[in-house]
C-alpha cells in the first residue's frame, strides 16, 4: 500500500494550495461518505478533523447536521458546503470510511489516499433476495420475543419479507421515504387483517408489531437523544423530526386498514 | 435456564438480520448478534425480577454498549456498528405502534401515555449507551495518566 511513498509536509504557513485542496478534497468526501451512510454527527465531525489534522492543516473548522456539512480551513481561506439528500444505514461504509482514516492516521500518503476514496463507490451490498429472507427473520423473532401465538408465526414471517422487499423495491423508484414507509406498512396491516380475519391467526396487534419492526425508526430515535445528550442540538432534532415523520408514516399506513375494519 | 437460551437465540438472530438489514461488514454479524443477545438478556432478566421498564432498558443499554466497546476493538471496527444492532430488541417499538394506533382510533389520552412511554424507554436506552461510553472513556484517561505516571 505504501510502495509510491510521498513525504508529508510539516505544518507550516506556505503549505502549497494544490496540497490544501486535495486534502479538503479527502476530508470532505469522507465526511459525506459517513453522513451518507448513517454515522453520528460528532463522529463525522472527529474524523474530518483528524484527517485534516494528520495532513498538517492547522485550525480546521466543521459543521455537520444531518443534511449538510460546512467545512472550513480558515487559515487557507477554503470553505464550502455540501447538501445530503439520501440517508440511509449503511454500516459497511462507515467500516470502510473509519479504515480509511485509521490509514491516514498512520501516515498514509495523500495521493493513495485521494486514489482509495475516487475508488469507493459502493460498499458490498448484500443482495434483495437476502435481505427480503432476513426482513422475514426478524419478523419471525419479533413474534417470539414479543410472546405471540405461535399460529402468528407465518404471517409475521410474511409480512415482515413483504415490508422490506416492498421498501427496497420502491426506493428504487421514488427517493420519497414518507411513501415507501407508508405503502410498506400498509401491506404489512392488510396481511395481518386478512390472516386474522380469514385464517386461522389469532391476534392482528402483535403481527402488525412484529412484521413492522424493521420499519420502525427505534434506532434513529436513540440517535436522536445520543446526539442531543452530546451536545449537538441541531442534529438531534432534526433526526427526532424524521423519525417522527417515520412513526406517522406507519402510523399512517396501518391507520387505513383499521379504517376498513 | 431453557428460558434464557429460548431468548438469547431469539434476540441474537433478530439483531444479526438487522446486521444484514444495515449492510453491517459480514466478519461483523456475529458480533451484532452477541450484543443484542446481551443487552435483551439483561433487560429480560430485570423484569423478570419485577424491576420497571425504564430502568431496565437502561441497565441493558449499559451492557450492550460493554458488549459493543469489547467488539470495537476486538475487530478493530467502529463502535456505531454493533450499538445500531444491539439496541434492535430494546426499542420499544411496540409501545411506538400503539401509541400511533390509539392516535388512529381517537384514544387520545392512551395515545399520549404510550407516547411518552416510548420517548422515556428509548432515552434510558440512550443513557444506559452513554454512561458506558462516558465510562470506558474514563477508565482509558486514567489508565493512560497512570502509564505515563502523573
Amino acid at each position: 500500500m505504501l510502495n509510491d511513498m510521498e513525504i508529508i509536509d510539516e505544518p507550516n504557513d506556505d503549505l502549497k494550495e494544490s496540497y490544501v485542496r486535495d486534502v479538503f478534497f479527502v476530508a470532505l468526501n469522507c465526511g459525506k461518505l459517513l453522513l451518507e451512510s448513517g454515522a453520528e454527527t460528532y463522529r463525522i465531525e472527529d474524523t474530518m478533523m483528524r484527517i485534516s489534522n494528520s495532513y498538517g492543516i492547522s485550525n480546521p473548522q466543521v459543521f455537520v447536521t444531518p443534511t449538510v456539512i460546512i467545512f472550513s480551513m480558515n487559515e487557507h481561506a477554503l470553505t464550502q458546503t455540501v447538501r445530503i439528500d439520501e440517508r440511509a444505514n449503511d454500516l459497511g461504509m462507515v467500516d470502510v470510511i473509519n479504515n480509511l482514516s485509521r490509514d491516514i492516521s498512520a501516515g498514509m500518503p495523500l495521493k493513495s489516499a485521494i486514489r482509495k476514496i475516487e475508488r469507493i463507490h459502493e460498499s458490498l451490498v448484500f443482495p434483495l433476495w437476502l435481505m427480503v429472507l432476513t426482513g422475514g427473520m426478524v419478523g419471525f423473532m419479533f413474534l417470539l420475543l414479543f410472546d405471540g401465538a405461535l399460529i402468528d408465526l407465518p404471517a409475521a414471517a410474511f409480512g415482515g419479507a413483504l415490508g422490506v422487499f416492498i421498501m427496497e423495491g420502491i426506493l428504487r423508484f421514488t427517493k420519497v421515504k414518507f411513501f415507501t414507509e407508508f405503502f410498506a406498512s400498509l401491506f404489512i396491516a392488510l396481511t395481518a387483517l386478512l390472516y386474522v380475519t380469514y385464517g386461522p391467526g389469532a391476534n392482528m396487534d402483535t403481527i402488525i408489531i412484529a412484521s413492522v419492526m424493521p420499519l420502525v425508526p427505534g434506532v434513529l430515535i436513540t440517535n436522536a437523544i445520543r446526539e442531543m445528550i452530546r451536545g449537538h442540538l441541531l442534529a438531534g432534532i432534526m433526526k427526532g423530526a424524521e423519525a417522527t415523520l417515520t412513526a406517522f408514516a406507519i402510523g399512517a399506513g396501518v391507520a387505513l386498514v383499521f379504517m376498513i375494519i | 435456564m431453557a428460558v434464557f437460551v429460548y431468548q438469547f437465540i431469539l434476540s441474537f438472530f433478530a439483531s444479526m438480520g438487522f446486521g444484514i438489514l444495515f449492510n453491517a461488514p459480514r466478519r461483523a454479524l456475529i458480533s451484532c448478534g452477541l450484543t443484542g443477545a446481551a443487552g435483551w438478556l439483561v433487560y429480560f432478566t430485570f423484569m423478570d425480577m419485577g424491576v420497571t421498564q425504564i430502568v431496565s432498558s437502561f441497565a441493558g443499554g449499559i451492557v450492550l454498549t460493554a458488549v459493543s466497546i469489547y467488539n470495537a476493538r476486538y475487530l478493530k471496527m467502529p463502535l456505531v456498528i454493533f450499538i445500531t444492532c444491539g439496541i434492535i430488541p430494546l426499542v420499544p417499538g411496540g409501545i411506538a405502534y400503539q401509541a400511533m394506533r390509539n392516535v388512529v382510533l381517537e384514544n387520545y389520552q392512551l395515545a399520549i401515555s404510550y407516547g411518552i412511554e416510548a420517548a422515556l424507554i428509548a432515552s434510558a436506552i440512550a443513557l444506559g449507551i452513554i454512561t458506558s461510553e462516558m465510562f470506558h472513556s474514563l477508565v482509558n484517561t486514567i489508565l493512560s495518566k497512570l502509564k505515563t505516571g502523573e
